[in-house]
């Protein structure tokens, strides 16, 4: 009896891999860190007097981000500050944007996009023993390091369909070259919202369920299915935080929220208002790379593929580039005939070749070399040289003879015969053994 | 002579010249440190100083010795802000001031006392004691950068640094009897200055004669790559045109109908420093004033500046409450509960005034009343180049007076906050001596301009000071 359907919204983190972080010259690197608080300053430690100066390229590409979502770009915006206390928060209030977003109103699929914006990552809590003690240790690698917020409506109605929404914008930001996304790495982090509501309702629900720490790709269906059969029961339907449970696969409560967090954000007095001009604006999107639905549309008519294998080879952008390389080179070394883009599609779908070490001409000869012995059957072939034997008899005598140039004709007639197709090698092997008969 | 008592172009000059010796120079002023002891001027001072000016000879500072408040971190004296929360902090780094000052040849001789956290107009809420008034050490040096002001009026430095979020380089450099600049927002770089109110926040030069304020602020100002709120404007010599005089400046006085001024001996003041303007050349006029802030795009007339008090208190103590933030005490420095009454109380209204329900009411009306005052200094500098007023309503205050109330500072700061909260620069240079009083107290005139005139308004405090008797260093 399903007489209720989940509501699902959807809060993502996406760290930027640019070289240094959101406010300060150190160097963003987190992961890669060969020590605790190696790549610290006194802006993202916060201490006195330090001073946070955005990050252009960070800026940039959050509007990129924006622009791929097919946001409206804030022609005016700002920082914003958001007062709380924790100890990996080490101002005391992170650098967020509050009421101007760079980004509003975008679209991905059939999901509507509330808001792109910009902030500044904290430091990591790690809880440890040392000398017998319990105690907690603070690494500032991570402090400042810059992150987009990307928040959808709550359109999600299926757990599919924040899975390939997912699945889709993690694509795109790898398009974009401007995050690894990577959930287990925690470069994209995941926050979805729940709440059920009875089919046919067209208001929201008057609480949702917010989770934290779904730290992998493989729990978020998990993870939702799990919440929303636990929201089966009416007593559960109320306005809180939980956290995926790995071991139990299960959501455990975090706290049951009153009423909002007040934060008290206000202007951060420290970064001078932005302005970005329609010039600016269109001069980054000219810059946008063609993104994985319109590069799949243009295979399916440019090449006259199919959709489920434009589909696999757009799925990241080395891979369809690999593709359009591959088909660039053909008529270079004089194959145009004989391989179709269809056939290239094909053979890298099904052989996933290791793009860093082969080279698209290494992978096309492959192809050519693969492809020749398995069309042709010998069958075919002998029968075209006994064609041309037949009606060349002056060269077969030639040949017979002595006169090896004749062999060459002879080849020659074979070939054109075949139209193109088959191995050199093969047709002169089976072409001296017919003419020995 | 006392080589302490040089101003700071005259000991440029003659250390340049070999006329004085950095060791004589530096001596004398640490026999005024040790003759000002009780005055209680300096939380530390750099025992080092000397060996370092030696170093600095043929700079352009040529060594000289620059207190600096105690809100600047330097690497290698503790930096306290006057607050027993950051007492023994060593910085990590420098201040864009201090090490623009050490880089041009300066030495920073020892960090002055100030308000705890610049919270305050009377350097009686340092938590390490007060500081008194050269003049009449039964008064205050006025706040919050008192200890620099202290130490420019009794020789304990060649010049001074220190910083104004609303007054608190004007007010108590007309307190001290010395000059005093406000830059404009953004002019000087607040990197390594505990921030206290960041959208209001400068540091500026503090001497004994324009001249010495013109010299330094040359040391100090531009574009800082750390600080995202410097402005890319160049920066003039400010020393080049500062004696051409003010002959044909339009210059208005301001304030003068405002209730607790209006006829008072301190109008009086203001009214003769118009007077000796215009016996220079300025054309000068009274500004009229309007008690209501919707008369703010008239271009003469100027809003009362009780409003600003309002404004101000808000976006100060919002900002405070957040800048303070960060003082958790879990990797440096001590805990909150070393924090003193007026932090407390600041960061409370602060945190109230931002508050969910309260922003509207407060902290965004307050920002547009803000607004208000931005546009009403526009329209003025269109008839104007230059606006005058008093630095502070009266001459300084007795010891104890800060603790009469808890919006004392405002009070104090009341004529300089419109203007600050409009990030514009201003002067205060001395005015008046009262000549009923005991001792030497002193009025300053508040001398502002518009965004980025630093320079037309140093050249017209230095025509002042020139043809004034108020100033003892100046000799006629």
């Amino acid at each position: 009896m399903n007489t209720y359907e989940p509501i699902i919204g959807l809060e993502i983190h996406v760290e930027l891999a640019t070289k240094s972080k959101m406010f300060c010259g150190c160097k963003n690197d987190p992961f890669f860190a060969s020590d605790p608080n190696i790549y610290t300053c006194p802006v993202c430690l916060g201490m006195p007097g330090g001073l946070p100066v955005p990050n252009k390229k960070a800026v940039e590409w959050c509007i990129l981000l924006g622009l791929a979502l097919n946001c409206r770009i804030a022609p005016e915006s700002k920082f914003d500050r958001k007062n709380y206390f924790y100890p990996d928060l080490p101002k005391g209030y992170q650098i967020t944007q509050y009421d101007q977003p760079f980004a509003t109103l975008g679209k991905l699929g059939n999901i509507r996009i509330r808001r792109v914006h910009m902030e500044e990552d904290t430091g990591k809590l790690i809880h440890a023993t040392v000398d017998g003690k319990r105690v907690s240790l603070i690494d500032f690698n991570r402090s400042g390091v810059p992150l987009v917020e990307i928040v959808t409506e709550p359109d999600f109605r299926t757990v599919e369909e924040v899975d390939s929404f997912l699945k889709k914008l993690q694509q795109i930001i790898r398009y974009l070259a401007i995050s690894g996304a990577d959930m287990e790495k925690g470069s994209m982090r995941l926050e979805p919202s729940i709440s059920l509501r009875r089919v046919g309702d067209t208001k929201l629900p008057d609480y949702r369920v917010e989770i934290k720490n779904i730290n992998s790709f493989r729990f978020v269906k998990k993870t939702l299915e799990a919440e929303i059969e636990r929201q089966q029961n009416p007593k559960e339907r109320y306005q809180a935080t939980r956290r995926y449970d790995e071991k139990t696969g299960t959501t455990l409560l975090m706290r049951a929220k009153e009423e909002a967090e007040d934060y008290r954000y206000f202007p951060e007095p420290d970064i001078p208002p932005m302005r970005f001009e329609k010039k600016y604006v269109g001069k980054l999107k000219s810059t946008l790379p063609e993104l994985p639905d319109a590069k799949k549309d243009r295979f399916i008519k440019t090449y006259n593929l199919n959709e489920q294998d434009s589909i696999l080879l757009v799925e990241t952008k080395v891979f369809a580039d690999y593709f359009e390389e591959c088909i660039k080179v053909t008529p270079k070394i004089g194959l145009v005939n004989e391989i179709s883009a269809k056939k290239i599609a094909n053979w890298l779908i099904n052989k996933r070749p290791d793009i860093e070490t082969v080279l698209p001409v290494q992978f096309i000869e492959e192809i050519r070399n693969a492809v020749t012995v398995v069309e042709l059957s010998s069958e075919e072939i002998t029968g075209a040289i006994n064609s041309v034997i037949e009606t060349k008899k002056q060269a077969v005598e030639d040949y017979r003879n002595g006169k090896e140039q004749a062999l060459m004709f002879l080849l020659g007639q074979v070939i054109k015969e075949l139209k193109g197709k088959g191995d050199k090698q093969i047709i002169i092997e089976l072409l001296r053994k017919e003419l020995k008969k | 002579m006392k080589l302490n008592t040089l101003t700071l172009a005259q000991a440029i000059e003659k250390l340049k010249k070999k006329e004085i010796s950095l060791s004589e120079l530096y001596s004398d002023i640490q026999l005024a440190m040790e003759k000002n002891k009780d005055l209680n001027v300096y939380l530390k001072v750099d025992e080092d100083a000397v060996k370092k000016a030696h170093k600095k000879e043929n700079e352009m500072l040529a060594g000289v010795p620059i207190a600096v408040k105690d809100n600047f971190l330097t690497v290698g004296l503790p930096t306290t802000a006057a607050s027993n929360v950051l007492k023994g902090f060593m910085p990590p780094y420098e201040s864009t001031v201090t090490k623009k000052i050490q880089d041009a040849g300066g030495v920073v001789i020892g960090k002055t006392n100030m308000d705890a956290w610049a919270h305050g107009s009377s350097t009686e809420t340092s938590d390490f004691g007060l500081t008194k008034n050269p003049r009449d050490p039964k008064r205050l040096p006025g706040g919050s950068s008192g200890g620099s002001a202290a130490a420019v009026a009794a020789n304990m430095c060649i010049a001074a640094i220190g910083s104004e979020t609303a007054g608190s380089i004007r007010q108590p450099a007309a307190w001290c009897g010395v000059v005093g600049l406000k830059p404009t927002y953004g002019r000087i770089s607040r990197t390594g200055v505990v921030a206290m109110g960041s959208s209001l926040d400068c540091p500026g030069p503090m001497g004994k004669t324009v001249e010495d304020c013109a010299l330094l602020l040359n040391v100090i100002a531009g574009k800082d790559i750390y600080d995202a709120t410097t402005a890319d404007i160049p920066v003039p010599d400010f020393t080049k045109n500062l004696k051409k005089g003010a002959k044909g400046m339009r210059i208005g006085i301001c304030y003068m109908n405002y209730p607790g001024i209006v006829g008072t001996p301190m109008a009086e003041a203001v009214t003769r420093a118009g007077k000796i303007f215009e016996s220079l050349g300025a054309v000068v006029d009274q500004v009229s004033l309007s008690m209501s802030v919707s008369d703010h795009f008239k271009s003469n007339t100027i809003i009362a500046p009780n409003y600003a008090i309002g404004v101000y208190t808000i976006v100060q103590r919002a900002e405070v409450s957040s800048n303070l933030a960060r003082y958790d005490g879990i990797r440096y420095g001590n805990d909150r509960s070393f924090l003193g009454e007026e932090a407390k109380r600041r960061i409370m209204l602060g945190t109230f005034a931002l508050s969910k329900g309260y922003a509207d009411k407060y902290y965004l009306r307050a920002q547009q009343i803000r607004s208000l005052y931005i546009q009403n200094f526009r329209e003025l500098f269109k008839q104007y180049d230059l606006l005058i007023s008093l630095s502070s309503p009266g001459v300084a205050l007795p010891i104890g007076a800060s603790a009469e109330s808890p919006m004392f500072g405002e009070l104090q700061d009341l004529l300089l906050e419109p203007s600050s909260l409009a990030g514009l620069p201003g002067i205060s240079v001395p005015c008046f001596r009262d000549p009923s009083a005991e001792t030497d107290l002193y009025l300053g005139l508040n001398i502002m301009a518009n965004h980025w005139q630093e320079e037309k308004m140093l050249q017209a405090a230095y025509a002042f000071e020139q043809n004034t008797e108020w100033n003892s260093w100046i000799k006629k």
